[in-house]
């Protein structure tokens, strides 16, 4: 499907393409590379490349998942209801939603909450980081770089790959586990409210996740020496990198917004710098950094930024792989994504064994009118939301501005410049590398699609 | 041994992929379960090509598009037996809360050039457009019951899939009636078995993510609800969210505005 399958009933999707299609016009000097849907990404896409002359003259990321209105029926529902419904933008990160969701609404309550319940948020969002990594290193992206069509086809093609697949599944599963034991469940945890938690964890389940993270600590180490060690295309560009950071912490719930080209914000100023645009080949809104465009988010512009904020041993783990950090090679963002799962290993073990148990489970909510926004890192990279309720809790309007929206354009402009090299190689070979590009990013279309308000037009 | 694997295909409509994350996350089985089966087609997993018939197809999403309603029918074509799996492709999911919305307004509300968009009036459910062998509920739905589901089938029996309330989960695990005990509004009493009653183990009310049970007496529940003090919208807003087309559940939330 995702090579050569301009016919193909079920995925040649019209939606997001292009109406005005150019690649009738001059056709013995256009070329088209073309991947109808992308596999091994979350979501559905494709790409398009069309080359006039031996020349790139337009790549597009194609997003014809359809949208699913989310910001539309938000409005009227209770805010103590959001973090339920916003978790179901995507089954992969859903506690990246309920993160920016709690948090943003506490901020519009005026709420504050204690430091043990801050701390076993940020154990809840290790144990995503984790499995969401980890499924797209192991399962999305190393086949790339072997020539597999999957991880499972990895597996069953060489012994040696198949104690990667293991060990990641290993890892998967102790990430997951911290999920469920503070969240309930693996997919759309059913523990998270504003202000804190339903029910707190007991010491008994929190001293045996301990266990099972020490059991994979070195596991997830080896898959991080694994990764560096992968055969990455020759290719840099000088990105701006945009990522939260706190002064003492890797970030992940709290910081300013800061750049590698000298942007530094509060979260809540984050619309007075970006601006989102609406494609026509996209379902996706596509986020640009007002007055210079593209910018580059997730763990590679996390780590480039804030490595220094690990835990020691990611720090010196990521000083011994041969790499130079910061890194412009978009194809190491699967190295960064490996250390992240090694630095979430290390500091969900650090946040048990410190934990206190606060008095209560959640902070008592008082509604009151008003506003809040707020960022946090989700493992795809920032993910914004605001809202606007009434006195009574009800939302009056909500902006969810999700990661792969704000790298779409990056991910369209890598394409262009990275087409050139691949112009000589067959055609499914051409589109698999395309495909790869894309799969840097670790795209989630489900969250891009999900949508976006932009402005509400009263007919 | 020559026998081919049965084939299984694993199909995405409008949803958020947590259902067909469901099967990555089976870590300690999946090895084993690619050893009995072929996947076949999945997307989300491997570049494999579409093509051929499938023995069993998991359906993930509702139908929210032009284009999505010719896929279901060429999945149906290719398959021998269909199991929706999830909230969405059984009871139009979280998204299909538009349908109480006019199209129009939703679309102006989240996109610049509306002329770009091309979506249905309505998110349904797949069973609205094609027969389907088997309905898996959840909101996600429980990885347990699918490898259940896909053991059954591989054993040569049709799988059963258990659709009492939740409120019988609870009898079973012990859990103390957070109605009773609590006067917290519950829908366990019409909200179907598969999740092991989570959200009443966890201090608070279940919010039905299976969908409705077997049979569901809505409007008892809902004067139960009343009688407890539950402001008439937010009773609406119970019935009206993840399982926004099943029926039993749409006509109770219009009962309450």
């Amino acid at each position: 499907m995702s090579n050569e399958s301009k016919h193909d009933p079920l995925h040649d999707s019209a939606a997001g393409e292009a109406p005005d299609s150019k690649a009738s016009v001059n056709a013995s000097t256009e070329r088209t590379i073309r991947v109808a849907a992308m596999a091994r990404v979350e979501g559905e896409g494709g790409i398009t490349i069309v080359v006039r002359d031996g020349k790139v003259e337009d790549a597009q990321l194609r997003i014809f998942e359809p949208p699913r209105f989310f910001e539309s029926f938000l409005r009227g529902r209770s805010l103590l209801e959001v973090p339920d419904i916003t978790a179901r933008i995507c089954g992969i990160c859903p506690v990246a939603y309920q993160m920016s969701s709690c948090h943003a609404i506490e901020k519009l309550l005026g709420m504050n909450v204690p430091a043990p319940i801050k701390s076993l948020r940020r154990l809840l969002y290790c144990g995503e980081w984790i499995e969401s990594h980890v499924l797209h290193f192991a399962f999305l992206h190393a086949p790339d770089f072997f020539g597999y069509e999957s991880a499972i086809a990895m597996a069953q093609a060489k012994p040696e790959f198949a104690a990667i697949v293991r060990s990641a599944l290993a890892v998967k599963k102790a990430g997951n586990s911290i999920v469920e034991t503070l969240g309930g469940r693996e997919v759309h945890p059913i523990n998270v409210r504003v202000g804190g938690f339903y029910k707190l964890p007991s010491r008994a389940d929190l001293a045996a996740l301990a266990e099972r993270l020490e059991r994979v600590r070195d596991v997830a180490r080896d898959l991080v020496r694994w990764t560096a060690k992968l055969d990455f295309p020759d290719y840099e560009y000088d990105y701006e990198y945009v990522a939260l950071s706190h002064p003492v912490e890797y970030p992940m719930n709290e910081g300013r917004l800061v750049s590698s080209k000298g942007l530094n914000i509060d979260m809540a100023e984050y619309p007075d710098h970006f601006e989102e645009r609406h494609v026509p080949h996209s379902n996706a809104l596509q986020s640009l950094k007002k007055g210079s465009g593209a910018f580059f988010t997730g763990p590679l512009a996390r780590w480039n930024m804030n490595r220094d904020r690990a835990t020691v041993d990611a720090r010196v783990l990521g000083g011994e792989l041969g790499i130079s950090w910061p890194c412009d090679n978009p194809f190491v963002s699967i190295v960064a994504r490996a250390i992240e799962v090694f630095h979430a290993v290390d500091l969900a073990i650090r946040l048990i064994r410190e934990y206190e148990p606060p008095e209560r489970a959640f902070e008592p909510v008082e509604f009151r009118a008003g506003s809040g926004a707020w960022i946090t890192e989700a493992p795809r990279g920032i993910l914004y939301h605001r809202y606007e309720a009434d006195d009574k809790g009800a939302v009056v309007a909500a902006t969810i501005i999700a990661p792969t929206s704000q790298n779409q354009r990056q991910i369209e402009e890598d394409l262009i410049r990275f087409a050139p090299t691949i112009l000589d190689i067959p055609q499914a070979e051409a589109e698999w590398k395309c495909e790869q590009v894309v799969r840097n990013y670790d795209p989630c279309i489900s969250c891009a699609t999900h949508f976006l308000t932009l402005n509400i037009v009263n007919k | 041994m020559n026998v081919p694997k049965p084939r299984l295909g694993v199909f995405k409509f409008a949803s958020c992929d947590g259902c067909q994350l469901s099967i990555l996350d089976c870590e300690d089985e999946i090895l084993a379960v690619a050893d009995r089966v072929e996947i076949a087609y999945f997307l989300e997993a491997t570049r494999r090509p579409l093509e051929g018939r499938f023995d069993v197809s998991l359906v993930e999403g509702s139908i929210s598009s032009p284009e999505q309603l010719e896929q279901i029918k060429d999945v149906r074509e290719r398959s021998k037996f269909v199991v929706t799996i999830g909230a969405c492709a059984n009871g139009g999911g979280i998204q299909g809360l538009r349908n109480f919305i006019s199209i129009e307004e939703s679309i102006a509300a989240v996109y610049a050039n509306p002329s770009y968009v091309k979506t249905l009036d309505k998110s349904r459910p797949i069973a609205d457009f094609i027969t389907v062998d088997l309905e898996l509920q959840g909101c996600p739905i429980n990885k347990y019951q699918l490898l259940n589901v896909i053991a059954q089938m591989l054993a040569g029996a049709r799988p059963r899939v258990p659709d009492h309330a939740v409120c019988l989960d609870c009898k079973r695990r012990n859990i103390v009636c957070v109605v009773v005990s609590q006067g917290k509004a519950c829908m366990g009493p019409v909200t179907s078995t598969g999740c092991g009653a989570l959200c009443p183990a966890h201090d608070r009310g279940c919010f039905a993510c299976y969908g409705p049970s077997h049979q569901p007496n809505t409007a008892a529940l809902a004067s139960r609800f009343e009688s407890i003090g539950v402001p008439s919208d937010q009773i609406r807003r119970f019935f009206h969210a993840f399982y926004s087309t099943s029926p039993a559940f749409v006509a109770e939330g219009l009962r309450h505005v």
